[in-house]
């Protein structure tokens, strides 16, 4: 399953929602304000670097151009550019929205 | 609207402001010109190429206010003044240079 | 509430507070317009920027990628408009690991606290 977070970690509780729900070996893509949880140093980093042992993580390097966030994204997140985030659902059996 | 330019239509909206930045070209600007009525001269081109980069700079078209104490800092005080910018374009200098310069109307603008 | 004369009226102390991020929703773009429409009125204008709304006047913002229009850039026009009272929140940065060096505009930092207080001072509050 590709879990898509769209939402910042921040302002709402997609992404804590997803992380209970997904099962072990999941994909999460992180896009529009959702990358602000691929970030170094913030409130964020923690549990989604504890989220890595179980899932990978990607982020729509589009959105954080974006943003100015840039040099700022985690070791370990899988950036993908708009090809790679249509490989990554052709190559799901499902996708899920948290929105 | 359309607006014909060396046998091209470039499209604008209803007031007569290009729909699409991008197609902006000289001819472009002269031919909007003409349209409002102004003979374009040096000075206007002064202005309208201010415009052109104050929208490049900061993405917005700026209030006549701005726009008059803007070119007052660039170009001299005798040039910064509404009535100079008002004598070159009648119909109101942030309104009518913009569309000249192929820019959206300034924010405020009604 | 202190209220002095201007030329032409009242002037009343103004306060945008922006609470989003950029791009994700138009909160942002929108409370931008508006500062730069009242900005006509000649009133004392600040722009406070709290949670996510710190992420608006971050440095480095290129949106060629997502066929966006970079209104970041407009920040740096409001000093012509006259307004240059900008407040980032400290504790909402910090929490985004940002720091003073990573805005792309001057701002003063301020805690919550002084934060508070300058909002106990405005006459209006508009929220984004």
């Amino acid at each position: 399953m590709l879990h898509i977070v769209n939402k910042s970690p921040f302002e709402r509780n997609s992404l804590e929602s997803c992380l209970k729900h997904a099962v072990k070996g999941s994909a999460i893509l992180l896009i529009e304000d959702g990358i602000y949880a691929a970030l170094k140093g913030t409130q964020a980093t923690a549990r989604v670097q504890a989220a890595m042992q179980d899932y990978t993580v990607y982020v729509l390097q589009a959105d954080v151009d974006a943003r100015g966030m840039k040099g700022r994204v985690l070791e370990g997140v899988k950036p993908v550019d708009y090809a790679g985030f249509v490989d990554l659902a052709t190559n799901h059996n499902a996708v899920q929205s948290w929105l | 609207m359309a607006l014909q330019v060396s046998g091209k239509t470039i499209e604008t909206d209803e007031e007569g402001y290009l729909a699409d930045r991008n197609q902006w070209s000289m001819e472009a600007a002269a031919a909007i010109a003409v349209s409002e009525g102004i003979n374009i001269t040096e000075s206007h081109w002064e202005v309208v190429n201010f415009l052109r980069e104050y929208y490049e700079e900061y993405q917005i078209a700026p209030a006549v206010r701005v726009l008059t104490k803007a070119i007052g800092k660039k170009l001299g005080p005798d040039k910064g003044n509404s009535k100079y910018l008002y004598e070159l374009f009648p119909y109101g200098p942030a309104k009518q240079a913009c569309k000249i310069a192929g820019l959206p109307k300034p924010t405020g603008c009604v | 509430m202190s209220e002095e004369m201007s030329e032409s009226g009242v002037v009343k102390k103004f306060m945008y507070v922006n609470r989003k991020a950029p791009y994700g929703t138009i909160y942002a773009l929108e409370s931008l317009e508006v500062v730069l429409i009242a900005a006509a009125f000649d009133q004392d204008v600040s722009l406070a920027f709290i949670d996510d709304g710190v992420y608006q006047v971050a440095k480095g913002q290129d949106t060629k990628s997502i066929g966006v229009k970079n209104f970041s850039s407009t920040y740096r026009a409001l000093d012509d408009y006259d307004i240059n009272k900008l407040y980032v929140q400290k504790e909402s940065m910090e929490a985004r690991g940002l720091t003073d060096k990573d805005f792309l505009v001057p701002v003063e930092i301020k805690t919550a606290a002084e934060l508070s207080a300058l909002m106990e001072q405005q006459d209006v509050l508009l929220s984004f």
